[in-house]
């Protein structure tokens, strides 16, 4: 008896060490570093109304890294998402509608038939929006939902077909949305790794900007 | 194709190293970090009263478990009063009871099977002191078995425990982690204690952005193969995973220290063999060895024979969940849409279909359970892949017990062609008798036993079926996948799955926990079981196990293995869905 309190005995002031070093000690210590050196960066990548990066969230109206629900005609619009991008109005919130930050998917299957009704109907309501555009010029981003549901890319290709829609309700030049797309396009890394992406966030800050909204 | 090519060099080049830097703390031998390390380490021994006595395998299953009982206990009683505690700025309430037995179950297996979501389950206490806190110390669990048990197969004493334990933490997961954390930092990881932030957008709505100290924990997360996201959506969201940097980061931290104990593993029987060889020299000439003129040792041939087929499997694997993925989803292609890009649904625009599928079948070969797309929308066969590499369960593995069930396959195979071409069934000098059987039967029965039993067992009770979301096949198949995933001590789902609910907490919980230990005390039992039988040795009866002929056996004996075992609940999962939508 004498001997398995003394092994557990051991065991519990193991784990209490452990815990200052792997729970506190470290983390903290991180936190340290990456307040000092990284500020920004540590703090969430926000940006403010020039695309600058900032650490003031009063400045700030969004994160580089995660993308918004955009309703408005004039602005590009991302991918699809579960939790609509943890964005909301006061009403909704009061109301309950949202219920507090989260993140996923919808979850569904390949064969899920409620897959295949909420992209018909979103196609039907895209092509409706974007008269111009046919069917197979769409690619498979733009009506799908990403798996974080905070994806701030597109792909160019589903930049590129909302360019003239955006332009035509913006009032700015096909030109000009063009000249945005492709300075907010972001590269594969070293041309080898990841994929070709359009941030919709900054593209549509830089056209509130060109439109004067800001 | 090309990057996942070159995102895999990548890895093969670090490993070798990795393995050699484990090896040289599993068998105590110096490193150029002894200096920072070793004052450390002795302070620890110091305060927790280790003399670092050598255990048999009896004591140091025991003083594991024991370890590992503690654990569960102060962490279950953190999550519980988690509201009461500090550092808790986004105001979260305690943990329900089955929920909190189920988390802990998860995370102290080195499962991270969650059933909560971070954002709005758990407070930055809970976080630290529960999730980093045992994302730690399980992977240092199943690393200091894995360690013992080389030891064992390698004719060594099995070592100490608690010292194991201090050393794989001090040595390798902190300082990795910690560089590791930098680069996610840099990446645009969050690394702060404050809470989360509500900005205004420019169409004059709020957004919520969820924060934290998310570097700390992703870091560790892959590196202990632990795979508990700080967010729900895991490593799809941005901020735990925000570039194709920070992606094959991630990839690479999850498979460097299991790949590494395959090495360490290699390099322990080539070091023996290379002994004996002194030893042997030194009996017919007495005149001192040198140690150092020896060919430089990569990862030994036992290693590489195990390495290899632990690769073709992961390579056979991958190639079928990107081809499958890049084909895409019938009925998406059926509406007129271009979806030449793959299956996007559930996936991320940043990692596309190369990235996505290379990180699917790594983060469940690997055995982590991190996830960087959403796999319940994985295309049939290709949800069917990580699904598949969590049922053979061998395929690296994590923690350190990968290595230890292919060693069970490698035995079987060793048992079942002495069968066939009668020769005596013996592995690195060792006889394989009925006693070993009898364990690896035990370690390879459990798995399906659990992960069959316990689907079946689901799919016949009203609570089980509730939670199922998704019809026909694929709601079989989330029931598979999430029972595969606990036994495999993985922890990524079909996330569509309702599975906060008592039936699913409980009996997942149990899951988890007979797939880590009943395993994990047969393999050591088979190391100290083989330590004490007197050496073989090599005759031309010996079926050699280092060879090319000996790798594609064994990877043929795990296929033989699964297909008995697990074809019939694949048929009725993802290959009939595949048909379904195909045909």
């Amino acid at each position: 008896m004498k001997k398995i309190g003394k092994s557990i005995g051991k065991a519990f002031i193991f784990s209490i060490v452990m815990m200052i070093l792997c729970s506190f000690a470290y983390p903290l210590a991180l936190t340290g570093v990456s307040q000092a050196a990284m500020k920004e960066k540590a703090n969430g990548n926000l940006i403010d109304e020039d695309g600058n990066p900032t650490t003031d969230k009063e400045k700030a109206v969004g994160s580089a890294l995660v993308g918004q629900d955009f309703t408005e005609d004039y602005f590009f619009r991302g991918r699809v998402s579960s939790v609509n991008y943890n964005t909301y109005t006061e009403e909704e919130k009061e109301s309950g509608e949202y219920g507090g930050v989260s993140s996923g998917s919808f979850n569904y299957g390949n064969s899920n038939p409620d897959l295949k009704a909420r992209m018909e109907e979103d196609l039907e309501e895209f092509l409706a929006s974007h008269p111009g555009v046919e069917k197979e010029d769409i690619p498979s981003d733009l009506l799908t939902a990403s798996g974080s549901g905070l994806d701030p890319h597109i792909s160019p290709k589903a930049a590129e077909i909302q360019i003239e829609t955006v332009a035509k309700n913006s009032g700015l030049s096909e030109k000009t949305v063009k000249e945005i797309v492709e300075e907010n396009t972001e590269h594969k890394t070293g041309g080898i790794y990841g994929e070709e992406r359009v941030n919709v966030l900054k593209c549509n800050l830089a056209i509130a900007k060109e439109m004067g909204l800001l | 194709m090309l990057q996942i090519i070159l995102t895999l060099a990548i890895f093969l080049i670090l490993v070798i190293p990795m393995g050699k830097y484990m090896y040289h703390i599993a068998t105590e031998q110096k490193t150029f970090a002894d200096k920072v390390f070793n004052p450390v380490d002795h302070l620890l021994y110091k305060i927790c009263g280790i003399q670092g006595e050598n255990m048999g395998w009896k004591k140091y299953a025991l003083s594991l478990l024991t370890a590992n009982a503690v654990m569960v206990f102060i962490g279950y009683l953190v999550l519980r009063i988690q509201h009461l505690l500090f550092l808790n700025p986004n105001g979260i309430d305690g943990m329900e009871s089955t929920l909190s037995f189920n988390t802990i179950i998860s995370f102290i297996t080195n499962t991270n099977l969650q059933h909560y979501s971070g954002e709005s389950g758990l407070t930055y206490v809970s976080q630290m002191c529960v999730i980093i806190f045992m994302m730690f110390t399980s992977a240092a669990s199943g690393y200091a078995a894995c360690m013992a048990f080389c030891r064992g197969l390698a004719g060594r004493k099995l070592g100490n425990f608690y010292r194991d334990m201090v050393r794989i933490t001090t040595r390798i997961l902190i300082p990795v982690s910690f560089i590791v954390a930098l680069i996610l930092v840099s990446q645009g990881t969050p690394q702060t204690l404050g809470g989360n932030l509500t900005i205004h957008t420019i169409e004059g709505k709020l957004q919520d952005l969820a924060m934290g100290p998310v570097a700390a924990l992703e870091a560790v997360k892959h590196l202990g193969t632990n795979g508990g996201g700080f967010f729900g959506a895991n490593s799809t969201t941005p901020f735990e995973n925000p570039t194709v940097i920070s992606n094959i980061v991630e990839m690479i931290s999850m498979m460097i220290l299991p790949g590494a104990c395959v090495v360490t593993f290699g390099n322990m029987l080539a070091d023996r063999r290379r002994e004996k060889k002194a030893e042997a020299a030194k009996n017919t000439m007495p005149v001192a060895v040198p140690t150092e003129r020896h060919s430089r040792i990569w990862m030994g041939r036992q290693g590489a024979v195990v390495f290899g087929a632990m690769a073709i499997i992961f390579a056979v694997g991958l190639t079928l969940c990107y081809h499958s993925e890049m084909a895409g989803n019938p009925v998406i292609s059926d509406m007129g849409i271009d979806q030449s890009m793959g299956s996007m649904e559930g996936k991320e625009v940043r990692f596309g279909t190369a990235q996505s599928a290379l990180f699917t079948t790594v983060t469940t070969s690997f055995t982590t359970g991190t996830v960087n797309n959403m796999h319940d929308t994985l295309t049939p066969l290709g949800g069917m892949v990580p699904m598949l590499h969590m049922m053979l369960n061998c395929v690296f593995g994590g923690k350190g017990v990968g290595l230890m069930n292919m060693i069970m396959y490698v035995i079987l195979a060793v048992f079942i062609c002495g069968l066939m071409v009668g020769r005596t069934p013996e592995y690195l000098g060792k006889k394989i008798e009925g006693k070993e059987m009898k364990l690896v039967a035990v370690v390879i029965l459990i798995h399906p036993l659990l992960i069959l039993g316990f689907s079946a067992l689901a799919v016949s009770m009203q609570d089980g079926l509730a939670g199922i979301t998704n019809p026909a096949f694929h709601g079989l198949s989330q029931v598979l996948y999430e029972y595969a995933s606990s036994a495999a001590n993985n922890g990524s789902g079909f996330e569509g799955l309702a599975d906060n609910s008592i039936f699913w907490n409980v009996t997942t919980g149990l899951v988890m926990f007979f797939g880590r230990y009943l395993a994990i005390v047969a393999q050591l039992a088979i190391a100290g079981s083989l330590l004490a039988k007197k050496k073989v040795n090599e005759s031309i009866g010996t079926l050699r196990t280092d060879n090319v002929t000996f790798m594609i056996i064994l990877v043929f004996i795990v296929y033989i293995f699964a297909a008995l075992t697990f074809f019939p609940a694949l048929a009725l999962g993802p290959i009939g869905e595949h048909l379904t939508l195909w045909m």
